[in-house]
């Protein structure tokens, strides 16, 4: 199996690294803004989307995935997928106490006094 | 396949430039890969925290100095974009303008740490650094506007600062000097637009040293300033 | 069928350079292997060693040899340096380094260099291990549990600690340069589903070994940090939580366990089809059943948490999803057992591993599914079940495997033969020492005695008793091939390039190998494990017997 180095031919224009530099910074105005307003339950979830818009463009562009191997996508893929179970089955757990059996405590792990 | 004179650059053990340099692409995102699991599992804690203590973290997030923060994403940024066209001018053959862009990247990440340095001193006089230097309840309780048990959970939140932030700056501490080197492989045009493997993978390494950034400044920079 | 004595290649990758710049500086996988072949047996000599000063604690019900700090001691670096410092790396940089290249028909592997620093970084983690021993050890249980490790220990965990931190990324840097030599330097006409199973196993913990190790890398390092600064991610009274130091912990060192078997299997793959002189049934079963193992691998660490505090739901999760990943393994089991069937099968040593690791993994794997329920395993938790347990799937399983590859491929790697009748004296007295050492345990931790205890009620005597005896003649067994091999170096039958009329491309280059590997790039034609085809049972091509004796 082998597959098209991304040096088979593609480079990145100069105007395209210009864009996605722009739209980088613009980025980061645009989450600056958004942190100053409240979008209730959906706060985190602005911040991190625009997060990852920003990275996906820098994986995309300035790290050349997008003219890259399929075997690369695949690596990405899998290292978000694997960080992904990480924090969501453990914080599933958390997120998990009380629903099953009589005695178990709704609060998170705390102790009050030291 | 191979010319009857091989490039200098192509290790013995290699068929082909081709296949060395796919296989050190891999090679490198492969590393990047283990990356994104090992600054994972800082995430994770902090993720727990935050859910755990969300008040605590928004208090002390108001206490970073936001437009440090704003203005190094911006710097790092920038770097990657010179690191970017340092790449291009590799992929095109241009000596002397790998050798410029790639040390304005240096210039601008040393900018970037720069102001980290600042910020710590910053947190340093104001006794914000657990385990070195965190000052008295009632003080660091008046520094963040927080009483009680919530003083000592402010110790996770910048914990997980320095922690993040430190774990951040040490991967850029450890490239520039490695992009310096690249800078002067190609000064001494080491580097044409057959082979310059070495130039990418700084790339790719640098390029993952911002991304990191990306999330850690809205992660710690950016919570909850309604 | 050679009429004449071999003798050994004129220039291999042994002789071409003497002196220790030529082995510490060297860049040739098959010396790095020989490296680490060194370093792991001396790990686990030192594992082993802790051992049997357990065993000899554990045969009174008093605790009247050591101290019960000692014993802490005792049972948390046999299990550090045994997990981290011997299973773990054993047959990936050992075997693995030295034949994954000649497998694909390669010159080296994809990084020589990053492969050399990969041994550097396993050293000097086993140096800081090592001063963490000498300077009075660990005792929080190889498990590094918090906030005991974090806060009250008076050990030296932070030196530990670093020791196993660094060896990660030993750990990481091999497993990245296997996925790249695999995916990229395959010989010609050498397609995914022609490669021996043993590359494949490779593949598979190589991924485990990037994508699972650095949380564990990450993890002890903050352990270390919190120690040393008094943070409180894992501490209750700090507003952290010990439990989620267990997920972090656990999420590395369940898929570790597969680290560990899933080389082991791709060894007793080889050794299956070799002996049984057949192509191993359902080929690309048990290729994707590795794949199929390492995904799972990552989805099932609650399992060693459910008495911990972790959700009833997460333990449900966890426990359902701890039975599905037992079926890639009995895949594997069922696989081997069908090549089995009607093949030629001859008894050397190598296959003695062969039928112990069958028996005893599969037993261990069973009694993995006792514990994946989660009822039974509430009952069992923190009792010699568990010891027993795992020590069946990693000793009964990983080691056998490891020994019988060693023995297998000897003759490759040195050029000469292991005496057989001493391998297989060895292999008998592995056996008989691994089940009167681990068996009782079964019957000992299901009556209740707790582990990592250094004094028992007397009623558990006698079975203590068995077990201390099972662990000399175990340890007696472990040294015998230690001997041996170091002496068939120098001493032993001189071998052919192919001793075992096996095949697979390293049988087709000389033993020992040249530096290069190959003296002209080999080109693929055939599938793996390409033996003729027999007609009749027993009858076909000749059996390795015939072709060597030790």
């Amino acid at each position: 199996m082998s597959e098209r180095g991304e040096h088979g031919g593609h480079v990145v224009s100069v105007p395209t690294y210009v864009g996605v530099f722009l739209a980088l910074m613009a980025l980061t105005g645009v989450t600056v803004w958004a942190s100053g307003q409240d979008f209730g339950a959906l706060n985190t979830g602005v911040a991190l989307g625009i997060a990852v818009t920003k990275a996906t463009l820098v994986v995309l562009f300035f790290m050349h995935v997008k003219y890259g191997s399929s075997l690369v996508k695949l690596y990405i893929v899998a290292a978000i997928v694997w960080l992904g179970i990480l924090i969501s089955i453990t914080m599933s757990d958390y997120a998990s106490r009380g629903w099953l059996g009589p005695r178990q405590s709704t609060a998170p792990y705390q102790i009050e006094d030291r | 396949m191979a010319s009857a004179d091989p490039h200098p650059a192509l290790a013995h053990h290699f068929e082909s430039l081709e296949v060395q340099k796919e296989s050190a692409t891999l090679g490198m995102w492969s590393f990047i890969a283990q990356e994104v699991l090992f600054f994972g599992a800082f995430l994770l804690v902090y993720t727990l925290h935050r859910n755990l203590y969300y008040p605590v973290f928004e208090a002390c997030s108001h206490h970073l100095d936001l437009k440090l923060g704003a203005f190094n994403t911006a710097v790092l940024i920038c770097s990657s974009l010179t690191m970017a066209l340092a790449v291009h001018a590799a992929a095109v053959g241009k000596k002397r303008q790998i050798v410029a862009w790639l040390l304005a990247t240096v210039l601008l990440g040393s900018v970037f740490l720069g102001v980290k340095v600042v910020e710590y001193h910053q947190k340093w006089e104001d006794q914000l650094v657990p385990g070195l230097r965190w000052g008295a309840a009632e003080d660091v309780g008046r520094e963040l506007h927080l009483q009680g048990a919530d003083v000592d959970h402010a110790q996770l939140y910048f914990s997980l600062y320095f922690g993040l932030t430190g774990l951040h700056a040490l991967h850029m501490i450890v490239g520039i000097p490695i992009i310096l080197w690249i800078a002067f492989r190609a000064h001494r045009g080491e580097f044409d637009a057959a082979y310059n493997t070495p130039v990418e993978l700084t790339g790719l390494y640098w390029h993952f040293v911002d991304i990191v950034w990306i999330f850690l400044f809205p992660l710690l920079y950016l919570i909850g300033h309604h | 069928m050679t009429t004449e004595a071999p003798a050994l290649p004129r220039e291999h990758y042994l002789n071409v350079a003497y002196g220790w710049k030529s082995w510490l500086f060297t860049t040739d996988h098959k010396r790095i292997a020989l490296l680490y072949l060194a370093s792991v047996s001396l790990a686990f000599l030192a594992g082993g060693v802790f051992a049997l000063l357990i065993r000899l604690e554990l045969l009174t019900p008093a605790g009247d040899v050591v101290q019960a700090e000692t014993y802490n001691r005792l049972f948390t670096m046999h299990g550090v340096v045994m997990v981290f410092f011997f299973m773990i790396p054993a047959i990936p940089a050992v075997l693995g380094n030295f034949l994954i290249p000649i497998m694909v028909g390669a010159r080296d592997l994809a990084f020589p260099r990053i492969n050399l620093l990969s041994w550097y970084l396993y050293v000097i983690g086993g140096l800081f291990a090592a001063y963490s021993i000498l300077t009075g050890g660990l005792d929080t249980g190889w498990t590094f549990y918090t906030p005991y490790s974090t806060v009250y220990s008076n050990s030296n965990v932070v030196s530990a600690a670093l020791g196993v931190f660094i060896s990660g990324f030993s750990s990481i840097l091999t497993g990245l340069n296997f996925i790249v030599t695999i995916h990229k330097m395959r010989a010609p006409g050498l397609t995914w589903f022609r490669l021996p199973l043993f590359v494949w196993a490779h593949y598979a913990t190589s991924l485990i070994q990037v994508l699972g190790t650095p949380v564990i890398a990450a993890t002890i390092l903050l352990v270390a940090l919190e120690r040393v600064l008094h943070l409180g991610f894992f501490d209750p009274t700090r507003g952290g939580d010990p439990v989620l130091f267990q997920h972090l912990f656990w999420f590395y060192s369940h898929p570790a366990v597969y680290i560990m078997i899933l080389p082991a299997m791709g060894v007793i793959s080889e050794l299956v089809a070799a002996f049984s002189r057949k192509r191993i049934f359902g080929y690309a079963f048990v290729a994707m059943s590795s794949l199929a193992i390492a995904a799972l691998s990552f989805l099932v660490w609650g399992h060693h948490m459910f008495i911990s505090g972790q959700s009833a739901y997460a333990g449900l999760v966890f426990s359902a999803l701890s039975f599905l990943v037992a079926i890639p393994s009995a895949v594997k089991v069922f696989n081997w057992t069908a090549t089995l069937y009607k093949g030629s099968i001859s008894f050397q040593a190598p296959m003695l591993y062969v039928f112990a690791f069958i028996g005893l993994f599969t037993i261990g794997g069973l009694t993995g599914l006792f514990l994946a329920s989660l009822g039974l395993d509430i009952h069992v938790t923190d009792t010699y079940f568990i010891v027993a347990h795992f020590h069946y799937v990693m000793v009964g399983g990983t080691t056998m495997a490891y020994l019988g590859g060693l023995h297998f491929w000897w003759p490759k790697i040195t050029g000469r033969m292991y005496p057989e009748w001493w391998a297989r004296l060895a292999a008998l007295m592995v056996f008989v020492g691994f089940n009167l050492t681990f068996f009782p345990q079964f019957v000992v931790g299901y009556l209740g005695m707790p582990r990592r205890y250094y004094a028992y009620p007397p009623e558990f005597q006698v079975l203590n008793v068995l077990s201390s005896a099972g662990a000399t003649i175990l340890g007696a067994g472990y040294v015998l091939p230690m001997v041996y091999m170091v002496w068939s170096m120098r001493y032993g039958k001189i071998a052919s390039a192919n001793p075992w009329a096996a095949k697979g491309l390293e049988w087709e280059t000389s033993s020992p190998p040249p530096t290069e590997n190959f003296p002209r790039q080999p080109v693929v034609e055939e599938e793996a494990y390409h033996y003729a085809p027999d007609l009749v049972v027993g009858h076909g091509a000749p059996s390795p017997g015939a072709v060597s004796h030790g």
